[in-house]
């Protein structure tokens, strides 16, 4: 049980110059009513500074958003750089207009979900405590 | 006997019969949470104070609730123009031309994120971004190959373009004029509201202050020089797609309007010298009755505030024409064909409503850009909603609908009355600082979202009738090898120009920039000066500044 523990932190992020920011703010909304403690760093994020709010916040979890179908080029970066600063235990899930061809790349990143439009806020509070649970790094 | 009152109806006939039967739901509310009753009748128009003659009245004559233009469709059809752009300028000309012989009668283009915030193709934040969700417009150019072979004193083009418009028109009317088309026979629309994208849509470059100056100067410089341009498209769209319902999307929207009219005021131009080229965008939403409302309310609304607001005396400055586009936000990635209904009765709404044009969106859009095919059918949704429903035969077939009088009526007070907190707090770039409107949008948008898991709204594929399904083929896929075309196209104009030209341009714009003169003209020169769309961009944000992001949900 997730209870006795310290509540699960998540960053909420939106990388590239995608504005689209409904999805990320209800999913924001949600996970914090789920009892996870949420940040949301807004739009236009670089990779340094997503993984730097990252850093500071000391969060288990990644959430990012992206509508314009950069994911492709913008996530490996992103990736890259949690290793290089020895955060790969962080459970990083991304949401937005994803083509189904794009699972499996974006899974091969390291990525641990990958969820597309109409998918339920509860589903993923439960992937992801789901995540931390098998991955025990709390 | 039958009854003699809706209020008698209710009573005796009405009551037994819920008695028996009990309602499907406790509660009937139109999207924007406004109460539906069960039916309604002549009595519920004589309410609210209002009067046939003076608040609905006839079309063509104030307050307009009813239509513009006299005559409506049956004079001139509305412009059909499919919002459209990816890849390269070549890529989407090509595009562009395809709709054109299908039928299409304006252009509507869609540039990417880079040319929308004022980045070149090649600039590190442009990453994975270029030609991703429009195209991408380095220079003139890029321009002049995207209208190649489309003559611009005859098409109209309606361009999405915000913090950068003045550069975008700049660079519209450079392509017009090597075409030998003086910028006094072009037509079109630059959307230029960049007060929503504080709020919603997010391409801002510069603070909202100085912002609202480029807005300005480009009301001056087409009041003088291109009279056939509507210099703003203020848009509730994005804010409505961003969560807002439909009474914030026309609150906000007036509000947002009312800061350029007072800006414009501000900076010493008549009310009617720019008010008739002010033009706006909204969004049809599923809700079709609620839509509807909508669109007569907010040409009763914008008639009211020109006229007794800001002393208009030229009809046309209290005339509300407007764009429409179909819901992005109500697609569904599941069972996309049902997206094809959806946009049907969206669009169907628009034309009740008496847009004056209209986007139709694709079934695909959930998962991606429309392949040719599904804008083909966009295309012909709007096609058989011209030609064969009927609906375009007739002004405001809705009108007299005791529903939707009585709709219209509710959101205009509902939104007036929000228009008046917004007033209160000092106006919609006071109310922005203080994240006003983005947590109300937010509110609403969570709100929405809640009901859905809940299953309190229904939608179709999603939380109901849930079937499990192949995955869609045949989604549009972008040439892989467009963004590294597109750089290397910039890099190499940037080598041949003369530089010697585009330093002087940039710095005559710098030292206009500084000051208080009209910067259109000094965009011009540097646009045909191959000077680069980041290059001017950057000169602003030099100048003026960078607007920080707010984080808040």
């Amino acid at each position: 049980m997730t209870q006795s523990r310290n509540p699960i932190r998540v960053l909420v992020a939106k990388p590239g110059l995608d504005g689209h920011d409904r999805g990320a703010k209800v999913i924001a909304r949600a996970l914090r009513d789920s009892g996870m403690e949420v940040i949301y760093t807004g739009i236009r994020q670089t990779p340094q500074m997503i993984v730097q709010a990252a850093i500071q916040e000391d969060v288990d979890v990644l959430g990012m958003s992206i509508l314009s179908g950069a994911h492709l080029e913008i996530l490996p970066g992103i990736m890259d750089l949690l290793r290089e600063e020895g955060l790969s235990d962080i459970v990083v899930i991304v949401g937005g207009i994803i083509p189904e061809s794009d699972r499996q790349p974006l899974l091969n990143l390291g990525i641990s979900g990958v969820f597309g439009p109409g998918t339920s806020t509860g589903a993923i509070a439960e992937f992801i405590e789901a995540k931390i649970e098998e991955r025990g790094v709390r | 006997m039958p009854s003699g009152s809706k209020e008698e109806w209710t009573r005796e006939t009405l009551g037994p019969a819920i008695g028996r039967y009990p309602e499907r739901q406790e509660k009937f509310v139109t999207d924007s949470g406004l109460d539906i009753q069960p039916l309604y009748a002549p009595e519920d128009l004589a309410g609210n104070g209002r009067e046939y003659h003076r608040d609905v009245g006839y079309p063509g004559e104030y307050p307009y609730t009813r239509g513009v233009q006299p005559n409506s469709y049956r004079g001139r059809m509305w412009t059909m123009r499919q919002y459209s752009g990816y890849s390269t300028a070549e890529e989407t000309n090509r595009r562009f031309r395809y709709l054109l012989e299908q039928g299409q009668t304006g252009l509507s283009v869609a540039f990417d994120l880079p040319t929308q915030i004022g980045y070149d193709s090649d600039h590190p934040r442009a990453l994975g971004e270029t030609g991703k969700v429009g195209v991408p417009i380095c220079s003139l150019e890029d321009m002049e190959v995207l209208f190649q072979g489309i003559p611009l004193d005859r098409v109209s083009t309606s361009m999405t373009i915000n913090a950068t418009a003045s550069i975008l028109l700049c660079l519209y009317i450079a392509a017009a004029k090597k075409q030998g088309v003086g910028q006094d026979k072009i037509s079109g629309t630059i959307q230029n509201d960049i007060l929503k994208e504080y709020i919603a849509r997010g391409t801002y470059a510069y603070p909202p202050r100085p912002s609202m100056r480029l807005v300005v100067d480009v009301f001056k410089y087409c009041a003088e020089s291109v009279p056939r341009w509507n210099t703003i498209s203020v848009s509730g769209y994005h804010m409505r797609e961003a969560g807002a319902t439909a009474v914030q999307e026309l609150a906000f929207t007036f509000a947002n309007a009312i800061a350029y009219v007072e800006a414009a005021i501000g900076a010493g131009l008549p009310v009617d010298e720019f008010a008739p080229r002010v033009s706006f965008f909204f969004v049809a939403q599923n809700n079709l009755f609620e839509e509807v409302a909508k669109f007569r309310a907010a040409r009763r609304m914008w008639a009211k505030i020109m006229k007794e607001r800001f002393g208009a005396q030229d009809s046309r400055s209290m005339m509300l024409r407007f764009h429409t586009q179909t819901a992005g936000v109500s697609l569904t990635a599941q069972q996309p064909d049902n997206n094809l209904i959806r946009c049907t009765v969206q669009a169907l709404a628009a034309v009740l409503g008496g847009s004056q044009s209209l986007h139709v969106n694709s079934r695909d859009e959930a998962l991606a850009l429309p392949t040719e095919e599904s804008a083909q059918l966009s295309l012909r949704t709007q096609q058989i909603l011209a030609f064969e429903s009927g609906a375009a035969d007739v002004v405001d077939p809705l009108g007299g609908s005791y529903y939707v009088e009585s709709l219209t009526n509710q959101l205009e007070d509902a939104a007036f009355k929000y228009l008046e907190r917004i007033e209160e707090m000092g106006g919609t770039v006071d109310a922005i600082e203080q994240g006003f409107q983005m947590r109300e949008i937010g509110e609403s948008a969570y709100q929405h979202r809640r009901e859905v898991e809940a299953g309190d709204r229904t939608i179709v594929g999603v939380n109901q009738y849930v079937t499990g399904e192949p995955p869609f083929e045949g989604l549009l896929q972008l040439d892989p090898e467009a963004a590294q075309k597109q750089i290397q196209g910039v890099q190499r104009l940037r080598k041949e120009r003369d530089d010697s030209q585009v330093q002087a341009a940039l710095k005559r714009l710098t030292v206009v920039a500084q000051g208080s003169d009209n910067t259109v003209p000094a965009i011009l020169e540097c646009v045909e000066s191959y000077c680069t769309l980041g290059e001017i961009s950057q000169v602003f944000r030099d100048v003026f500044g960078e607007q920080e992001q707010m984080a808040s949900f």
